[in-house]
């Protein structure tokens, strides 16, 4: 699973790297999307790997603490996935408004 | 409940109302039509007087240690859990001292931009004080994650303030201004969570107790999440190779967000030198003193780009966006020395090159309203070609008093803001440099050649100013009278005085405000007073409602 799960991370990342260093603004949006992919899900992973763990304690136990998921990294990734969404829609009401007023995708405005 | 109770009661939640009010203020002024311009204005100034107040009265509690207390720390339980587990604010010195000089610029910057900014676009004074509450949780603080929280509300609001005012320079400054930002929100996420992986905790304090206990092999991959958290807060510090996107922002961003912007490198220099001296100071263990060398050689290297920038600067806004790349840079080599000394020389220089080059915004604006478009690239291209023919073009009608001292006062106001940035006497710039320079030749014995190094780019960086500064100086006051008359209105005059006025305020009560300072420094030198407040309802294992005076209900 750790292994699957760094693949995916570093595919993301790859990917959203490449993307984010192309001229077209769309690629960059797309490229910034792929990387707080890549990092939501390494936040996550951050908080160990456990699968069928109870997400904070079962029903009717007090339990040992050491046996279950940590719930920190996952309230992390809610406020990370809340805040990245927001940016990236709010960024892409900024590539509309370039595209608009200088009649081109390109990051630096410039026309073809 | 009696008006006293009531007074008691709020001061119990001082800390909290820094980010409580203009978050407040803001989202109830959405509620209301764009054209009630009367009624948001009226709205944000009783809220900016509000942050004012308050930070004036957290910043007198500072000074005061209560019975028992070693420093006066004030620790504010945001959910009413003891520390390690729940979120706190914290006040001292430092926060104090940053949220006054939030408010403050902010408020300065707002009144300037009721001349006519604020016209300028939609949703104005609630990005404006979105960008405040930002600024002054990032400062409150003291848990990494919330820190994230504080630095996306304060980034968001400015990318909607360098849009403000619209036209394609705003719009292309702003396409590389929020990637550049978003891609290093990523790398505070990636750094927060590596370093939450290995300790287990994101609140500072506990951060800084668990740092020494972190075994070797675990060491390695802590520091890396502290070098990508670096990452973050260098890219908003403007630390060379990472502020090639600055000069542009800052010029093409309209003159009131320009000044706010003034902080907010300021905000990344606040967080680099909490962190720094909290996590990696002398108690760190192995990590001791882990990236000083970065910031240090690093903040070299940004005064030596920003002083080239800032004599090949064409144009004002571009010269004061690089002056800002010198301050920026001059403060994280002090922060890396990790010297107390110098770093409490550093604060005063913080506090006055902020208000400096704020000033030196606004002024650039009014100055700029008088004169012909690509005038500065036009008089620095005349002292290589040559005469060009005048054109004067007739001056546009602007709605305005037109004071007959005008040029005069622009003028003594252009030269405070040269000494000012170039820290010549008499002002405060002289004094903060002074303080630096007086830091770096203290004590006997040999000098290291980085010690050097960072006094030559000191100097010479204000020489470089002082150069750029004359030759715009003069390109734009010795001409003729018809082609430079800007009509100001009195609301922007007093803005503009009211921080040239602070700056010399720092000047006369130099003596207080470097004792200040010093006691600031000697504080974040040692941690133990922060950490020990932060994390003193825990160790007691008292339930905390009513523990202590700060408890939040």
């Amino acid at each position: 699973m750790e292994f699957l799960l760094a693949i995916g991370i570093g595919v993301f990342a790859g990917s959203g790297v490449w993307l984010l260093l192309r001229p077209r603004t769309y690629q960059v949006i797309i490229g910034l999307s792929l990387v707080s992919y890549a990092v939501n899900l390494f936040i996550f992973g951050m908080g160990r790997l456990r699968s069928g763990a109870a997400p904070i304690l079962e029903k009717g136990e007090v339990g040992d603490p050491a046996r279950f998921a940590d719930p920190m990294p996952q309230a992390l990734v809610l406020t990370a996935i809340v805040i990245g969404f927001a940016m990236t829609a709010l960024f892409l009401v900024v590539i509309l408004a370039a595209r608009g007023r200088t009649g081109s995708d390109h990051v630096d405005g410039l026309g073809e | 409940m009696s008006m006293a109770a009531l007074f008691d009661h709020l001061r119990d939640h001082l800390p909290v109302l820094p980010i409580l009010l203009p978050l407040v203020a803001g989202a109830l002024m959405l509620v209301f039509d764009e054209r009630r311009r009367m009624l948001k204005i009226v709205l944000s100034l009783i809220t900016l007087a509000a942050l004012l107040w308050v930070a004036g009265a957290l910043l007198a509690s500072a000074l005061a240690p209560e019975p028992g207390q070693r420093e006066a720390i004030h620790v504010y339980r945001l959910g009413n859990w003891p520390a390690p587990f729940g979120i706190v604010l914290v006040v001292d010195r430092l926060s104090a001292l940053m949220l006054a000089l939030a408010a403050v610029l902010g408020t300065a910057s707002f009144i300037f931009s009721l001349a006519r900014w604020h016209k300028a676009g939609p949703r104005y004074y609630t990005l404006f004080l979105f960008l405040l509450m930002g600024l002054n949780g990032a400062f409150l603080t003291g848990d990494l994650f919330n820190l994230f929280v504080f630095f996306e509300v304060m980034l968001a609001a400015s990318y909607g303030l360098v849009l403000h005012g619209s036209g394609t320079a705003r719009i292309k400054a702003g396409l590389h201004y929020i990637p550049i930002n978003l891609v290093a929100s990523s790398f505070f996420l990636v750094g927060v969570s590596l370093i939450y992986g290995v300790t287990g905790t994101l609140n500072m304090a506990d951060l800084a107790e668990r740092i020494p206990q972190v075994s070797a092999a675990d060491r390695t991959l802590l520091e890396a999440g502290a070098g990508i958290l670096g990452i973050a807060f260098l890219v908003k510090a403007a630390m060379w190779p990472l502020n090639f996107w600055l000069p542009t922002t800052y010029a093409a961003a309209s003159a009131p967000v320009a000044a706010m912007f003034a902080i907010m490198t300021k905000v990344g220099v606040y967080v680099l030198l909490r962190l720094s001296l909290l996590l990696f100071g002398g108690m760190a263990g192995a990590s001791a003193g882990f990236g000083t060398d970065v910031l240090f050689y690093g903040g070299l290297a940004t005064v030596a780009v920003g002083l080239t920038g800032v004599l090949a600067s064409q144009s004002m806004p571009r010269l004061a966006g690089y002056s800002v790349l010198v301050s920026s840079g001059t403060l994280l080599a002090a922060v890396g020395t990790q010297n107390p000394s110098l770093i409490s020389g550093a604060l005063f220089y913080l506090v006055s090159s902020t208000l400096s080059v704020a000033a030196f915004f606004l002024l650039i604006e009014v100055i700029e309203r008088g004169r012909i478009a690509g005038a500065d690239v036009l008089a620095v291209s005349m002292e290589f070609f040559g005469d060009m023919e005048e054109e004067a073009d007739p001056v546009k009608e602007e709605v305005g008093v037109a004071l007959p001292l005008t040029i005069a006062v622009l003028g003594c106001g252009f030269i405070a803001c040269t000494a000012l940035l170039a820290g010549l006497p008499p002002l405060s710039g002289f004094i903060g440099k002074f303080a630096l320079l007086s830091a770096l030749m203290d004590g006997a014995g040999v000098r290291s050649a980085a010690t050097w190094v960072f006094v030559g780019l000191l100097s010479l960086s204000g020489f470089a100013t002082l150069i750029a500064m004359t030759r715009t100086g003069i390109n734009t006051f010795w001409v003729p009278m018809e082609a430079m008359l800007p009509k100001v209105r009195r609301v922007e005059f007093a803005a503009i005085t009211v921080l040239l006025g602070l700056c010399a305020g720092l000047t006369v009560f130099a003596g207080p405000a470097m004792a200040y300072m010093d006691a600031t420094a000697r504080m974040l030198n040692r941690p133990s007073a922060y950490i020990e407040e932060v994390l003193a309802v825990a160790r007691a294992g008292l339930p905390a409602p009513g523990a202590n005076r700060e408890g939040g209900h």
